[in-house]
């Protein structure tokens, strides 16, 4: 064995001595969530951003610029990133397409957020979010990227908010090496996200721009690509908008028999409309069974046999919470309503909740 | 319903039925408007004060270092006391009551928290939250009337091993965390009925153990040792600042549930219980402190112990203001809102420690018949 390959491991061990040492004067808390203090966004810690700057891109978008923590690993152009905020004290979770091209010097990325209408994180970072704000973030993920070898022809089919994947891509040099097409809808020439930096790539000829103003020429029907782009079968087709849009095209992609040149990005893949009762499954048991609005979900599980933990059965003393996954519940208290979309796992008494929707559990 | 003192007249005779579930309602209200303005401020409350907690105890631990001057034991140890009782009151008893889960922040979760205790929190949280919680002052169900080593209700029978109580009560106050441990884990029950080898128990026993080698690790080794020629002043201080913590939560505590004027309950009370005499249970068999704010910090909010019962979720900020709405609704009905100054509390929880400790006078007599909790003859 050389030396080197028994070297490595006890710095390890050096380090995680070190650790173990701290930890005997911090318990029962870590080392770490004393390291949070200081330096939250040191290397070792869980992956957390700080906003530099908040900037308007529309009346109704901002691009946020954040430095991430020491552990962020880097994207690929078109990823997202989920990306957690507290809003009114609690702490929600949204993704959003990185906007910024990779390895930027500064080492800071950007996220583009429309503010939905009712969106209640989105307005809030759109209109209330302020530079200094610590974030929680998650590594980039997804997989609405470019080959590794680029293809020649490249058409984009987005709208709305849809553009922000792709904007990651232009900006990372994509129109310098291949040619593209570019065919985006919005309300108005001032709704359109990043209208002025694609407009200046259009008028120096780095790609072709068909802007859809849908407030004046109604919303574009997949049919007239046609016209509008004739070679559009013959490139290869991202597509990112309201969901109606990616159905459209994925059918029109799909009577072409050319399924496969086109790639689609669902971004807001869930709508949760919360209603009375509904089909709860418990994951890790794997039952699944229609509970009515008045039921909770304790009783409904312990009723299928899952194995619930429970306590007091009236809300006080939290010994029954449990991960909800995505869906929605109704605290029978007060009618509140908490909804979860997938990655969430919002922790939920289920003495005292009952499912408002389709429920996925993690029991 | 039974009165501590023996008293002839049932607090509630004059409330109906429909009352009690208005009052129920009423309740209900103030814990909605509250819910539905909990937000940011509260969020910066609780992290502002588990900031100052966590700063407060790395500095002093780091002035304890040189613990050999009498000045810096003084500074360390006083700083020492006051972040183990921070740590202990304002933010681990009401983080694993829950009351800040609503932040889905898993740092400050009630299912993640550990806390400077030697019980360990799984075992707390289950009989402080979901049984003394849930029976409230009933006897024979809620073992945190006395702890089961003392005799703190007439109801409950006396025997020998009551005359010693007040000596009991003392060292239970001064070792108070591993007084809790034990009665998290059952043992003198299991002592009694020599169940020692029940596997769930040793199951507990275990994690106690491990979470009592690593409380003793940090604060008589550990931090003795980094503070090398300070060795032995740095064990005094941290031995002083758990035993002054321990001797404050066990007063606090002490002045929930046992100060004159607080009732206790039969355990046929109980039964069919709705939602309106669940909370008129809390109402009464809770006491508060009256003092500064500073003094509802250090109690972790427990001076307002009576808000609290009601709401245990609540955020412990919240209850300061809403117990004058709450105090507004006991006097509307014509209840006693049991409060006092800490030395009074302190000194009516003692005395009847001191007082049970031998039998009842009385004790000729057959016990007073108990009142059902709803009156029958109610007009």
């Amino acid at each position: 064995m050389t030396t080197t390959a028994s070297r490595r491991p006890q710095k390890v061990t050096f380090r995680d001595r070190l650790l173990r040492l701290a930890g005997t004067v911090t318990t029962p808390v870590l080392p770490d969530d004393y390291l949070d203090l200081i330096a939250p966004l040191r290397a070792g810690a869980p992956l957390r951003g700080r906003i530099v700057a908040v900037r308007p891109e529309t009346r109704d978008a901002a691009t946020l610029v954040i430095q991430p923590g020491r552990a962020w690993q880097g994207h690929l152009p078109g990823q997202y990133i989920r990306l957690g905020v507290d809003v009114d004290g609690v702490r929600q979770w949204r993704a959003y397409s990185v906007t910024s091209a990779p390895d930027a010097p500064d080492g800071r990325i950007s996220v583009t957020v429309k503010a939905i209408p009712d969106g209640k994180v989105s307005n809030h970072l759109v209109r209330r979010l302020r530079p200094g704000t610590l974030i929680h973030l998650d590594q980039a993920q997804g997989d609405f990227v470019l080959p590794s070898a680029t293809p020649e022809r490249v058409l984009f089919l987005t709208a709305g908010s849809g553009i922000t994947p792709v904007m990651g891509m232009l900006r990372s040099g994509l129109a310098d090496r291949a040619d593209v097409v570019l065919v985006h809808s919005a309300p108005t020439r001032d709704d359109v996200i990043f209208g002025t930096e694609l407009r200046a790539l259009a008028d120096r000829g780095a790609l072709r721009l068909v802007e859809r103003h849908t407030d004046t020429d109604g919303l574009l029907d997949v049919a007239e690509l046609a016209a509008l782009v004739p070679d559009h079968l013959d490139r290869e087709a991202w597509a990112c908008g309201p969901i109606g849009m990616l159905d459209a095209a994925e059918g029109y992609w799909s009577s072409n028999g050319l399924v496969e040149r086109l790639h689609t990005e669902r971004f807001r893949p869930t709508v949760i409309t919360p209603g009375e009762g509904g089909t709860v499954t418990f994951t890790g048991a794997g039952v699944t069974v229609e509970s009515d609005g008045a039921t909770t979900l304790l009783d409904a599980g312990e009723n299928a046999g899952v194995l619930m933990p429970s306590g007091c059965r009236m809300g006080i003393c939290f010994g029954c919470v449990v991960p909800l996954r995505q869906g929605a519940v109704r605290d029978l208290r007060n009618g509140d309503v908490t909804t979860a979309v997938p990655g969430d796992g919002v922790l939920v008494q289920t003495c005292v909740s009952a499912a408002a929707g389709t429920c996925d559990i993690d029991l | 319903m039974t009165v501590i003192q023996k008293k002839a007249v049932n607090p509630i005779a004059h409330l109906s039925a429909e009352d009690i579930e208005i009052i129920g309602k009423e309740l209900d209200a103030i814990r909605d408007r509250v819910l539905a303005d909990r937000g940011e401020r509260d969020a910066r409350y609780i992290r502002k004060v588990v900031k100052t907690q966590r700063t407060l105890e790395m500095s002093s631990r780091a002035v304890l270092l040189f613990s050999l001057f009498p000045p810096a034991w003084i500074v360390g140890t006083a700083g020492l006391t006051v972040a183990k009782i921070l740590e202990n009151m304002e933010i681990g008893h009401n983080v694993l009551h829950g009351q800040w889960d609503w932040m889905r922040d898993p740092k400050i979760h009630s299912t993640t928290w550990e806390w400077d205790h030697v019980s360990p929190a799984d075992q707390w949280k289950q009989s402080h939250n979901e049984l003394h919680h849930r029976y409230t002052n009933v006897v024979g169900k809620d073992n945190d009337l006395g702890y089961g080593i003392m005799r703190v209700d007439e109801d409950q029978p006396w025997h020998p091993m009551h005359l010693g109580q007040p000596l009991w009560n003392l060292i239970n106050a001064m070792f108070f965390e591993y007084g809790i441990a034990a009665y998290d884990m059952e043992l003198g029950d299991h002592l009694k009925q020599r169940k020692l080898k029940d596997p769930k128990f040793r199951a507990k026993a275990r994690a106690v153990g491990r979470k009592i080698r690593r409380q003793v690790l940090k604060d008589y080794v550990v931090h003795p040792l980094l503070s090398g020629p300070s060795f032995l002043t740095t064990l005094a201080a941290t031995f002083t600042a758990n035993l002054l913590r321990n001797v404050w939560s066990h007063s606090v505590i002490m002045c929930g549930h046992f100060p004159n004027g607080v009732e206790t309950f039969e355990k046929t009370s109980i039964e069919g219980e709705t939602r309106g005499e669940w909370y008129l249970r809390q109402m009464l068999g809770s006491a508060n402190i009256s003092g500064s704010r500073l003094l509802h910090i250090m109690t972790g909010n427990l001076s307002y112990q009576i808000e609290h019962h009601l709401f245990p979720d609540l955020p412990s900020n919240r209850y300061q203001e809403i117990a004058p709405q709450v105090r507004a609704l006991f006097d509307r009905y014509g209840l006693h809102y049991t409060t006092g100054p800490l030395p009074k509390q302190v000194a009516s929880a003692w005395w009847k420690v001191i007082r049970l400790s031998l039998p009842n006078r009385n004790d000729s007599r057959q016990p007073v018949a108990p009142a059902p909790l709803v009156s029958s003859g109610t007009a």
